[in-house]
């Protein structure tokens, strides 16, 4: 039953894989990669109660932090086409 | 009071399989929104499905498989980071699309252009 679920899983990260290839607009694909990365996330804890390794489970907590952190540094990279802008809002109108 | 931990025991495998099960069934539906859906706002609405019901269903699931309590806390950790990030990635996203301007689609869809476009 398990390994069903990890076949399920790979089934969501083919098809969300598509999206994230043949996305139209920019924001599309980072949705699409942001949710395979969390798709990740639960194929690497099925996989590790699959083969009896539950220290997988250290990977997923790696990986759900780099996911976020990168879902933001690309948002923020195509907005400012920069690394080096601050993120915190200047003075009371301008953001 | 013995016989309740004997059958919880016996019940739980077969509980924690169906909940992973569940999850990733989810997760395959929210997978087929995102990719059927017309819009970009639409298909983020179907992303959170995967986000939410399908992490916390196969964490709880995986949560009643664990062998050690260590296991449980840290699906627990993994849980709390996916429900901290997972709004905060998906409101920044959103915002990002707005700000760059992209429209929502309003009206109706037909049939003929609804689907993978």
């Amino acid at each position: 039953m398990i390994g069903a679920a990890a076949i399920a899983l790979v089934v969501a990260f083919a098809l969300m894989l598509i999206r994230a290839l043949s996305g139209p607009t920019l924001y599309d694909r980072v949705l699409a990669v942001n949710s395979l990365g969390t798709e990740i996330i639960l194929l690497l804890g099925v996989i590790g109660f699959l083969t009896g390794r539950p220290d997988f489970l250290d990977i997923s907590i790696l990986y759900a932090l780099i996911n976020f952190v990168s879902t933001i540094a690309i948002l923020k990279f195509f907005r400012y086409r920069s690394f080096q802008v601050s993120l915190t809002r200047r003075g009371k109108g301008g953001a | 009071m013995e016989a309740i931990f004997d059958f919880w025991n016996a019940l739980r495998p077969a509980l924690g399989s169906a909940l992973v099960l569940v999850g990733a069934m989810l997760a395959v539906i929210g997978t087929v929104g995102v990719l059927r859906f017309p819009d970009f706002y639409t298909r983020l609405h179907a992303a959170s499905v995967t986000d939410t019901a399908a992490a916390t269903l196969a964490i709880v699931g995986m949560a009643l498989l664990a062998p050690s309590f260590a296991v449980v806390f840290k699906l627990a950790v993994v849980w709390l980071f996916l429900f901290m990030t997972g709004p905060t990635s998906s409101h920044a996203i959103a915002n990002a699309a707005h700000t760059a301007g992209l429209q929502p689609m309003i009206g109706r869809v037909d049939k003929a252009d609804g689907g993978a476009e």
